[in-house]
């Protein structure tokens, strides 16, 4: 009998990267499937080509750094998902190429790898194109037009390096009511018009693929928070901030400022809160550190909503934070079991 | 943060719920036949080993001393079987080193009852002479720790402890000796933990038992003394909850301040499986010749809790369960902190509180692919210690094995395994740390002997 020597501990969970991705991947697919419904044929091939995008150019950094394949752990197929959803629906195709090699080549292959990357790598990707391409960028497309599932928008099939054309002509043809062009955050910062939460928790609004239900985001996040798959105290944490911030301005100032459940419920909050704070790569790890870290960003995407020239605040917000992460990591290290003070009993 | 309406069950912060594989809770200790070759290593304890009395070829009788205690933190060793003496030498042991042992062949055809023995009245001694006792007897922490028994109940004159915490959490997944000896020894451990207090002048004793045995916890609760003075507690069934600085947490709320003894918030702590034992073999006048242990995992065919003569060959004892053919993996104690050992030939010591049997396909593959630290914080979260493993996961890959001590408490990590448990990208965490604690001692070494001939 050949004997195999290995030390403690010799039974492991069976928790893996691979299953946290998996995860994380199955629960974004109801909101991918709400965006598909809201904007057809498009959003679908939006998301189909990032996340494309994304595999191959992980894949052919693997290849070049003579690496294994790191498909298998799914965190490429998070990331083009996660960007797809936070671009607007039209979005030219060859533009979200684009945005899916920046994400992957440089927010995440040239640091590293899974896990030694600084920045949510989705997040770069978005922060990229948006600075790339402003007008393309702020481009929306109204929800469920009539020929979403027979046609693609014309600024989809744009070709590759040429600006797309105008799509207010295909808008008039698609027999939606009011639609605005712009996003509730966008209509408040220029028009002081507040979207009602209704419309807001419906998805009846102008926004990007991924950002119009609010509930179904904060469902899924209930789902993988419950099976422990992401830190429920960093979403918490922003979201109260968030409201928190809010709701002072609010008090300060009620005729300027809206309320709390907008500020939630508008952009990109609660997609940013749920999937792309917490992001483990880029998040603290102490127990304080996250609470700290949630915070910042509530505050910040506030800030930049009411005070900064951009009407949409939560990308910087959560790069800002992941860029303090190793400092809040550094100055929130636990506290050893058996230094505590003295206590009167 | 434990507010008075809300009763929670006590226990401490942080742990993991592993599988448990408790099934041989349930089954009654039985008897193992003898060996036909026992080996007794002359150190089974921490301490000095003892010193053979016994020459090759000598005729030994159940529980005669075959090997005296050098000095006081040392233990004496008793002949588990009748028999001859074949060879004194150095034999292989569990740990891997060549240690010396007396090899006895056993006289098949003898009973299992102890031939020397010298019954005597408990109560009469006097702490002093109770402790000499305590040593005569060669227990040592059965928990799988081995520091002599009788060491770690004399305390120095200044300190005074409140309260002895006896450790019945057995928060190891698969054993269950220490389960089955609180079931069917209760009154041996409660005698024997009355000896404990005599000697150690705690006024007061808590056993903390683990909610998933609440036979256990019923039979110490018939069996406490009427005066109040020991009392059962249940504790969360979570390891490492019979770790001892968090079982004392968890039954008394104390923290044991970092790097000190338990003595330092008034606390001493044994094992049940110690104490039911001093408490049978005390009145009786035996020696330790033999000992309860689990022997369980899925390559085992009849596993269960068995009496097993010390000194008997693990190689005999896996014949006696039935392991399968499929055995790759053998552990000494349980499967977060236990040993794996590389040859059957090795004996069956005081302090092996378990032999559990694992099929290679049912052990985490070594080979399964390691992932970078995605900084999830699980270990962050499980470990007991408030630890930051991941932190110091990153440092040993750098080999920063000075900086893990220095700027985070290296030195405080017990090695309980819960951070490489929950590591999703299995980074063999506590293996990295075990490696750098042995350098930096090893380093520490060499700077006092490099500073030494000054």
């Amino acid at each position: 009998m050949s004997m195999e020597l290995r030390t403690s501990p010799h039974q492991v969970s069976d928790r893996s990267v691979p299953t946290i991705m998996k995860h994380v991947v199955l629960s974004l697919l109801p909101v991918s499937a709400f965006s598909v419904w809201q904007y057809g044929l498009s959003a679908l091939a939006l998301m189909l080509t990032v996340t494309a995008t994304c595999l191959i150019t992980e894949r052919w950094f693997n290849r070049a750094a003579a690496q294994p394949s790191t498909l298998g752990d799914w965190s490429a197929t998070i990331t083009g998902l996660l960007l797809a959803l936070t671009l607007p629906p039209a979005f030219p195709l060859w533009m979200g190429v684009v945005a899916g090699f920046v994400a992957i080549a440089i927010g995440k292959a040239l640091f590293g790898g899974l896990g030694n990357n600084v920045f949510n790598p989705a997040l770069i990707g978005r922060a990229f194109v948006q600075a790339a391409f402003p007008v393309a960028i702020t481009t929306w497309v109204p929800a469920f037009a009539a020929k979403r599932f027979s046609e693609f928008v014309p600024s989809t099939l744009t070709a590759p390096l040429m600006m797309p054309p105008a799509v207010s002509d295909w808008i008039k043809q698609q027999s939606v009511d009011a639609f605005t062009g712009a996003t509730p955050l966008a209509r408040w910062k220029f028009e002081n018009v507040t979207a009602s939460a209704h419309d807001l928790l419906t998805g009846a609004v102008t926004a990007s693929t991924g950002e119009t239900s609010a509930i179904l985001i904060l469902l899924c996040g209930v789902y993988l928070a419950a099976r422990k798959f992401l830190d429920w105290r960093i979403p918490a944490a922003v979201l109260a901030s968030a409201a928190l911030t809010a709701w002072l301005f609010q008090w300060y100032n009620p005729a300027h400022y809206p309320s709390p459940s907008f500020v939630l419920l508008s952009g990109g909050l609660m997609l940013g809160a749920v999937y792309m704070a917490t992001d483990m790569a880029t998040s603290p790890v102490t127990p304080l550190g996250v609470w700290i870290y949630g915070a910042v960003i509530g505050v910040v995407t506030v800030m930049i909503r009411y005070f900064g020239g951009l009407t949409e605040g939560v990308m910087y917000a959560i790069l800002l934070g992941n860029a303090l992460t190793p400092f809040i990591d550094q100055y929130t290290q636990p506290r050893v079991f058996g230094t505590r003070q003295k206590r009167k009993s | 943060m434990r507010l008075p309406f809300f009763k929670r069950t006590a226990t401490f912060e942080h742990g993991i719920h592993p599988a448990y594989h408790k099934e041989t809770g349930s089954l009654p200790i039985r008897r193992l036949p003898f060996a036909p070759q026992l080996i007794v290593p002359l150190s089974q304890h921490i301490g000095k080993p003892a010193v053979c009395c016994v020459s090759v070829g000598q005729e030994v009788l159940r529980g005669q001393v075959i090997a005296k205690a050098d000095g006081f933190v040392s233990l004496p060793v008793h002949a588990p079987a009748t028999g001859v003496v074949e060879a004194i030498g150095v034999m292989p042991s569990a740990s891997g080193k060549m240690v010396e042992s007396i090899t006895i062949r056993v006289y098949q055809a003898d009973s299992q009852a102890v031939q020397v023995s010298a019954p005597r009245d408990v109560d009469a001694l006097d702490k002093q002479e109770l402790l000499a006792a305590i040593q005569d007897t060669g227990v040592s922490g059965l928990g799988g720790a081995t520091f002599p028994a009788h060491v770690k109940l004399s305390l120095p004159p200044d300190v005074v402890i409140d309260t002895l915490v006896v450790n019945g959490a057995e928060c190891e997944p698969f054993l269950t000796c220490d389960h089955r000896i609180m079931v069917e020894r209760t009154q041996d451990l409660i005698r024997g933990i009355g000896y404990a207090m005599k000697v150690s002048g705690a006024p007061r004793a808590i056993i903390g038992v683990e909610d998933n045995k609440p036979d256990a916890i019923a039979a110490i609760q018939a069996a406490l003394p009427a005066d109040g003075t020991i009392s059962v507690q249940a504790i969360e069934t979570k390891y490492p909850q019979g770790a001892e600085e968090t079982l004392i947490f968890a039954l008394l709320g104390r923290e044991v301040p970092a790097g000190q003894r338990p003595a330092a918030v008034g606390v001493l702590v044994n094992n049940v499986m110690t104490l039911a034992y001093l408490g049978r073999l005390l009145p009786a006048g035996e020696g330790m010749v033999e000992r309860v242990l689990t022997v369980a995992g899925p390559a085992v065919e009849k596993p269960g809790n068995y009496i097993v003569p010390i000194g008997t060959p693990l190689r005999f004892l896996l014949e006696q369960v039935g392991a399968k053919s499929s055995a790759k993996e053998i552990i000494l104690g349980g499967p977060m902190m236990g040993m794996t050992i590389s040859s059957l030939d090795v004996p069956v010591t005081k302090g092996t509180s378990g032999v559990l049997a694992f099929a290679s396909a049912q052990l985490p593959q070594e080979e399964s692919q390691v992932y970078a630290c995605i900084k999830c914080g699980e270990c962050v979260n499980v470990c007991p210690k408030f630890l930051n493993p991941s932190q110091l996961g990153l440092l040993a890959a750098k080999r920063e094995y000075a900086a893990m001590a220095e700027h985070f408490n290296l030195d405080r990590c017990f090695e309980c395994g819960c951070c490489s448990y929950v590591c999703p990208s299995h980074i063999p965490l506590v293996q990295q740390f075990r490696i750098a604690k042995a350098i930096n001692r090893e380093s520490a070494v060499n700077r006092s002997t490099k500073a030494a001939p000054k």
